[in-house]
């Protein structure tokens, strides 16, 4: 983390947010995200040897529930809400890239 | 199965493969509707399930139960894990992101023994969410591309997977089909999973490279839609072919993502991997670590059933059959080795039993009707000559018919009477005195002529002789 981020790197990430940008809009997001990064160098000042890494910050694990099923949501009702619906299903645009 | 050519000039085969299984639970990894294969179209949605805002997904903890009976009995280290989210935008992924599990998963370093004592190394078996289905309308292959529009059905999405990667241990397209009919195997005997494949609850992605001794493994491509066991194999072998084809006409191989087609037997590029994958992955922050207590571990061993491999095993010690063989391969996979033990406890001849039970009891279940101790019977009168091999195949035909009953009555309603073995001998010296010419070249050692021999003594024994008790006499006689 000793570079300073780059607009290369701000553009890739808003692509792959799927956020467009204009290029006064770069400019400032490059800015504010060096000074994110600027918070973790202080942590990397840090001698932090003896610390475990926290995963959470809740001192909890096993979150369990049993396998009980509980009723659907209306589907009707769901689909009303949808841009566009067919057939029980939502519709949406053509995706470009892969199936899955 | 038929054997496929090896490849030319040296290559050899690498395949690593990804086997997704849906998990055998009520309800979603996440979330409290239901898990059902076949239900109307959106009927099991909820707000985890179609990410809405605010939603929280919790463990579903019997998923994590099966999730360890896989790692179990795929001989792999259980240990904590964490959850992280693996984002990318696809409109069968509401959240924009799949929960999955990526530098600490539940199960790590286990293996799998295939036939010939192959071991196959499992480099993981995690925990993930399944998405929801798309189906694309429009264009001109049903398929995505030059589609105009697609449905969703959210009924799958967030149903629990585990992914079991293989390490790249496989060295032909056989142990492949064989490892995935293996992995099926175990994971219908610990009631992980339906695993059908027909059906999406199991599914291979295949990796494939090639090389050469000696030198590092090639690039490797992914291949996608590989729907049946049959098709691992096929798939495997054409891209095998396809990349050495590739290499000797001094091309390279692209990393990248390819689709099999089942109809045309081909495989073509999906997407390549110039676009790099990069989903962004981080800690999943409405989860906390799974930390399974040894406790929980060891009760999950304890309550596993014996797998496949030790009851084919077992089976084989006591039938006296290759362990790797079709009989202890189809009997296991029946469920139907513990009446074979039980025929062979009721006094049966054990060889003679496994071959009944796997040529004639297709149709019956784990438990079939025939009483073992009738089975046990109809062996030990084939066994003692008083049928031979041919009257029981018809007497097994009766029994299973019937249910069950008297064997050696319903021999004597056929009119089988046992030929006691000195009436046999009998008529096979008979037989030696009516074709001594074929005798002497039996005894000069024409196998061939053999067969005229037991002929005469079948003939006159209107074929109540067993051949085989015929040929046995006559070796005996020859020597």
């Amino acid at each position: 983390m000793a570079e300073k981020i780059s607009k290369e790197t701000v553009v890739k990430v808003s692509r792959l947010a799927r956020l467009s940008l204009t290029t006064e809009e770069t400019e400032r997001m490059t800015a504010q995200l060096a000074g994110m990064l600027e918070h973790f160098r202080d942590i990397d000042a840090l001698d932090l040897a003896s610390v475990e890494p926290m995963t959470q910050p809740y001192p909890l694990k096993n979150v369990l529930r049993k396998d009980v099923e509980l009723p659907s949501l209306d589907r009707d009702e769901v689909l009303d809400q949808a841009p566009a619906a067919e057939s029980g299903r939502f519709r949406v645009p053509p995706t470009i890239g892969f199936d899955v | 199965m038929s054997e496929v050519a090896a490849l030319p000039n040296g290559w050899q085969l690498i395949v690593g493969l990804e086997v997704h299984v849906e998990l055998a639970t009520k309800t979603k990894m996440f979330s409290a509707s239901a898990n059902r294969f076949g239900d109307e179209p959106n009927t099991n949605i909820d707000p985890v399930t179609l990410g809405l805002p605010g939603a929280l997904p919790v463990l579903n903890q019997h998923a994590i139960e099966l999730a360890i009976r896989i790692g179990l009995a795929l001989n792999c280290k259980v240990q904590p894990c964490t959850f992280h989210r693996k984002n990318y935008f696809y409109p069968d992924l509401p959240k924009a992101y799949q929960i999955t599990q990526y530098d600490h998963p539940l199960n790590i370093d286990g293996h799998l023994m295939l036939p010939g004592d192959v071991r196959i190394g499992i480099e993981r078996a995690h925990l993930e969410e399944d998405t929801g289905k798309s189906t694309h309308f429009g264009g001109s292959s049903g398929r995505i591309h030059g589609s105009d529009y697609s449905l969703i059905d959210f009924n799958r999405a967030g149903v629990p997977l585990v992914e079991i990667v293989s390490r790249p241990d496989i060295r032909t397209s056989e142990q492949a089909r064989q490892y995935v009919g293996e992995l099926r195997s175990i994971l219908l005997a610990v009631g992980a999973s339906d695993a059908k494949m027909e059906e999406g609850s199991m599914r291979c992605d295949v990796n494939v490279s090639v090389h050469k001794l000696g030198t590092p493994f090639g690039t490797r491509c992914e291949i996608k839609n590989v729907n049946s066991i049959r098709s691992v194999g096929r798939a495997i072998d054409y891209e095998a072919r396809r990349q050495v084809d590739v290499i000797e006409g001094g091309g390279t191989i692209r990393q990248e993502t390819r689709h099999w087609d089942d109809a045309t037997g081909r495989t073509e590029t999906l997407r390549t991997k110039e676009d790099a994958d990069d989903y962004r992955y981080f800690l999943e922050p409405d989860l906390v670590p799974l930390v399974p207590d040894q406790s929980w571990i060891d009760a999950v061993r304890a309550a596993l059933p014996v797998l496949p491999a030790a009851r084919r095993q077992a089976l084989a010690e006591l039938c006296g059959v290759d362990k790797d063989g079709e009989s202890a391969f189809v009997v296991v996979e029946r469920g139907q080795d513990d009446y074979v033990s039980a025929v062979v406890a009721a006094g049966g001849d054990p060889r003679r039993a496994v071959v009944y039970v796997q040529q004639a009891f297709a149709e019956q279940s784990a438990t079939p009707k025939v009483p073992a101790k009738d089975l046990a019977a109809l062996t030990i009168l084939e066994r003692d000559a008083k049928v031979t091999s041919t009257q029981a195949k018809t007497l097994l035909t009766d029994l299973i018919e019937a249910g069950g009953g008297d064997v050696s009555a319903m021999a004597t309603k056929r009119g089988f009477e046992a030929l006691d073995k000195s009436a046999v001998e009998a008529m096979v010296d008979a037989a030696i005195a009516a074709e001594p010419g074929a005798w002497q070249k039996y005894c000069n050692g024409e196998e061939k002529a053999l067969g005229a021999l037991v002929g005469a003594v079948m003939k006159s024994s209107k074929g109540k002789a067993d051949g085989k008790v015929i040929t046995a006499l006559l070796q005996a006689k020859r020597t």
